[in-house]
């Protein structure tokens, strides 16, 4: 029986085509970089769904916790003018 | 106060659930609600992998090259559907080995569907058909899951299942328009999976466990029930095109309701299955045991492989910097 601890956890972004960026698919285990591209290739892209595919350890994602999820984008919230739909332009006014 | 913070998570949860809004890993959330998504996304994971097993038995027998290369596939597949769950599951904050260990020791289960038994090459397309079709109606509504990584695994899975179903027709198809003996034999097996199918939508909707707290959650968006007839109107046309028959003869029209009447299902056999008394409960929980721990030296040697060179990337640098 094996006594070892759990492969380490890798994010797996695929690139679908060429001009369009990489996007989250999933996660899955591997020892190694080199291993996660391989899975990430047998387990997100067996139908052509990616033509490149980053791995990234999980534990190397820094993420905005979801608790302070209003005071963190506050700011935004109460900038309407950063909006084009802010202005008011004349009827008939064009290529504006 | 952190009372008062707790009610505000709950009522911020509830709020999220109620405006058809997604649930993400780190939310708050009962812990309840966490307990119940393991569970089920443990279960339906657990039930993938040890599908494979069923229909694995006829990748050396396969009647042609077509038809092999087909089945890899598919049972490839269904090693990925295991895994997208298992990662789904894992975002709940259980690892990987802990839901591997636990279906190895019965703590968990998988469906009772995969104990049986697949006798002839008929089986492989009955289980495409039946099986992948049950799965998929089960598996639809569950795109729209309230948790958001089982949804987005399950849109995924989704996807690839339609092909499964598919293949499963095309092969009983072949067979049913091929010689008597090979029609007969495409009946046998859909007369041996057309009940343990429709058992797939677990018991009826009084007698479950789960399923009212499940939809009041939205994790569950149809009841047992109602999915089992929808499944069953779907077939049967779908059996007539394949010119063979369901073993129910009480299945008929019913034109008030606009729905086929079906006959009584075993459920005392389901839930002698469900125990372990099933034909094949023991042979597929040794066969995963036996693949896990034959596995193991390869799991070993990969880690060992990762650490000789994360060390010597670690010396390299010191040296650099020295």
């Amino acid at each position: 029986m094996s006594s070892s601890t759990e492969w380490p956890l890798w994010e797996v972004f695929v690139r679908s085509r060429r001009g369009l960026s990489h996007t989250h698919a999933g996660s899955l285990h591997a020892p190694d970089a080199e291993m996660a591209l391989r899975n990430a290739r047998d387990l997100y892209t067996r139908r052509g769904e990616g033509v490149s595919i980053w791995v990234v350890p999980s534990t190397a994602i820094t993420a905005s916790s979801p608790d302070e999820k209003d005071p963190f984008f506050e700011p935004a919230a109460d900038k309407p003018y950063r909006h084009p739909t802010f202005y008011e332009i004349p009827e008939g006014v064009k290529h504006l | 106060m952190t009372v008062v913070t707790a009610d505000a998570y709950e009522a911020a949860f509830d709020a999220a659930v109620a405006a058809d809004e997604r649930i993400e890993p780190r939310d708050w959330m009962p812990e309840a609600y966490r307990a119940s998504l393991v569970r089920q996304m443990a279960q339906h994971a657990h039930s993938e992998i040890i599908g494979m097993q069923p229909e694995a038995n006829w990748i050396t027998r396969a009647p042609s090259l077509r038809r092999k290369a087909i089945l890899m596939a598919k049972v490839q597949d269904e090693a990925g559907h295991g895994l997208y769950l298992y990662s789904a599951a894992e975002t709940l904050g259980t690892g990987r080995d802990e839901l591997l260990d636990k279906l190895h020791t019965g703590r968990q289960k998988y469906s009772s569907i995969f104990n049986y038994p697949t006798l002839t090459w008929a089986d492989v397309g009955a289980i495409g058909w039946l099986v992948d079709g049950a799965a998929i109606t089960n598996q639809v509504p569950l795109c729209r899951c309230s948790y958001g990584p089982y949804a987005r695994a399950m849109v995924r899975i989704c996807k690839e299942e339609s092909f499964h179903q598919r293949q499963g027709y095309e092969l009983l198809l072949t067979l049913s328009r091929g010689t008597p003996e090979q029609h007969a034999m495409a009946q046998d097996a859909v007369d041996r999976w057309w009940w343990p199918s429709l058992m797939m939508f677990g018991p009826p909707d009084d007698a479950s466990a789960h399923s009212a707290q499940s939809m009041a959650w939205k994790i569950k968006r149809h009841s047992n029930d109602e999915l089992r007839q929808r499944f069953v109107d779907i077939c049967v046309p779908q059996a007539q095109s394949l010119g063979l028959t369901l073993p129910d003869p009480d299945l008929r029209w019913n034109e008030e309701r606009g729905h086929h009447d079906f006959g009584a299902i075993d459920w005392a056999e389901f839930q002698d299955v469900l125990k372990g008394n099933g034909p094949c409960n023991e042979q597929r929980i040794n066969q995963r045991r036996r693949a896990h721990e034959e596995g193991a030296w390869v799991r070993d040697a990969a880690a060992a492989y990762a650490d000789k060179h994360q060390a010597a990337l670690h010396t390299e640098s010191v040296e650099a910097t020295a």
